[in-house]
């Protein structure tokens, strides 16, 4: 693939030179060195070395803020993905986060032989059954989980929240004791040689299970396979997150919540909501919980702010900024609980709050919990 | 076919680990030659993905050996080495990867001797359990 496939496949070449998507972008707003418009004209104009050997490319959040303005429709988060893979090619890779160890995970992963002991945190008081025609995608939580243990923070326990939830609505799914990570980070650093190994496996191993279904608490894992996979694999399934689950289900099967009497806000994670569309579902399940009153923070929704960074590449000093930035706007609405329905976002805005660095100092706390949690707990039966 | 020789990865601090390594040498200490040294300035700047990236390039074990507690050329480097190696330890666990795997050793500079015998011990462990299942992957790209 060469920049001119890319510029034909993302038509790039429709750019009005506007520079909304560069005006609206959360990453320009603190790091004046990037621009998405700039990274365009740069590709249209026949630079394309200045825009590969720039290590600003592996900046971008693939948010889709800008994708949202652009008049054009040009999809900016898809030509950044296929110019990462051409500098991947070139032998750029752009600064990995947790010195890219999440990355090489990923690599390892690729190997046929390994015997994953993935599921060893699942105890007896969760129903799970060989048989079921629902998968629940466990993802990276337990690699996570010793990982971010430093930030206190255990990605298991919204696996643990959304079993139990999944049990007490009746549904006993099946979980996979091989399953690989979804290839996510693999695909938007630019690896797609990775991505397509990950993408294999998984999607042999869930035709050998038979299922219909695949239930997601990770935004990222369902994003993937809900647009990634069709494009590289066949997978027959259908496959939704846990909210849009939950919203369909709250009112049936006698599902009675608890009173939790809280203000809150919630964040809506970019691949759930800009990438796929899912704004109104976890707001309903949170709704739905009596004394909950919900507030929305100045930016939500559409226009609502990433956490600062994607994929694990290029978390700096800016990322921090952005997810200070977000967490103001969080305390601001006065609620005491933060919900989120990414993991992702929850690690770095967890990361946020516990850096005691000099400039980090006015980061403000607010506690933090994911959809799935906020459920366990309310749920009773 | 012939028998199975484990490739082996010893990150080494300059101050302690490496020096032993170096005096077994001088010393005419016999040790298997299937490990690959890497002299780091202290144990704890071996972060995971170093590893990682070891077990990823087909390496069957991986060894982080520096100072003693109390030798530390930089005070602490072996309590911040202890709780990498801990913490990827569980990483590798889920992974599915042996224990004996990722071993981490305290050797001081004259211990010639004890570096020797370490080697010794991991090459028969590792002969027992056999090639890395990365390495499959490695053989397939060659």
């Amino acid at each position: 693939m060469n920049l001119e496939d890319i510029i034909q496949e993302t038509k790039t070449y429709y750019c009005l030179e506007c520079g909304k998507c560069t005006s609206i972008c959360p990453v320009a707003r603190y790091d004046s060195s990037f621009s998405p418009r700039q990274m365009i004209e740069n590709a249209l104009l026949g630079f394309g070395d200045e825009l590969l050997l720039d290590r600003e490319l592996f900046s971008c959040l693939t948010c889709y803020t800008c994708q949202k303005e652009c008049p054009s429709d040009i999809d900016f988060p898809i030509f950044v993905r296929k110019a990462r893979s051409m500098a991947q090619d070139n032998g750029q890779h752009g600064v990995c986060a947790h010195s890219g160890q999440l990355q090489s995970l990923a690599r390892l992963m690729t190997s046929p032989t390994i015997k994953q002991k993935r599921l060893e945190w699942l105890s007896k008081e969760y129903r799970v059954s060989e048989n079921s025609d629902v998968l629940l995608w466990v993802g990276c939580a337990p690699y996570f989980a010793p990982i971010f243990e430093d930030i206190e923070f255990n990605a298991l326990d919204i696996t643990k929240a959304s079993l139990k939830t999944l049990n007490l609505l009746g549904i006993e799914p099946k979980l996979l004791p091989n399953e690989r990570c979804c290839g996510h980070d693999a695909l938007w650093t630019g690896d797609i040689e990775t991505f397509k190994k990950l993408a294999e496996h998984n999607a042999a191993q869930i035709k050998e299970a038979g299922v219909k279904k695949i239930v997601f608490s990770c935004p990222e894992g369902y994003r993937t396979f809900k647009l990634d996979y069709p494009n590289y694999v066949d997978l027959r399934c259908e496959v939704l997150h846990i909210s849009e689950l939950l919203a369909e289900k709250i009112g049936q099967n006698g599902v009675k919540f608890k009173e939790i009497k809280k203000k809150v806000t919630y964040q809506d994670p970019c691949r759930l909501g800009r990438h796929l569309g899912v704004y109104d579902a976890p707001r309903k399940v949170i709704e739905s919980i009596p004394g909950i009153e919900l507030v929305e923070m100045r930016h939500s929704g559409l226009e609502s702010i990433c956490c600062g960074t994607s994929a694990f590449t290029n978390c700096d000093s800016y990322s921090n900024m952005l997810r200070a930035e977000r967490l103001c706007e969080a305390t601001e609405t006065g609620a005491e609980l933060l919900i989120t329905a990414c993991p992702k976002c929850q690690t770095h805005f967890r990361c946020a709050m516990m850096d005691k660095g000099e400039e980090h100092r006015s980061t403000p706390k607010i506690e933090i919990m994911d959809l799935a949690n906020l459920v366990a707990n309310a749920i009773e039966k | 076919m012939a028998e199975f020789e484990p490739q082996i990865v010893a990150f080494c601090c300059n101050w302690c680990t490496y020096a032993a390594a170096d005096l077994a040498g001088t010393s005419r200490v016999h040790y298997p030659p299937n490990v690959r040294i890497v002299r780091v300035m202290c144990s704890s700047m071996v972060n995971p993905l170093y590893v990682l990236k070891a077990f990823e390039g087909g390496a069957d074990g991986v060894l982080v050996a520096g100072c003693h507690h109390s030798d530390c050329h930089y005070i602490d480097g072996p309590v911040k080495c202890d709780a990498t190696v801990d913490k990827l330890r569980k990483v590798l666990h889920v992974l599915g990867l042996e224990d004996e795997r990722l071993r981490r050793e305290l050797v001081a500079a004259s211990e010639g001797v004890v570096f020797a015998r370490i080697i010794k011990e991991m090459v028969e462990q590792l002969k027992k359990i056999g090639p890395s299942p990365f390495k499959v992957k490695t053989e397939a790209l060659a």
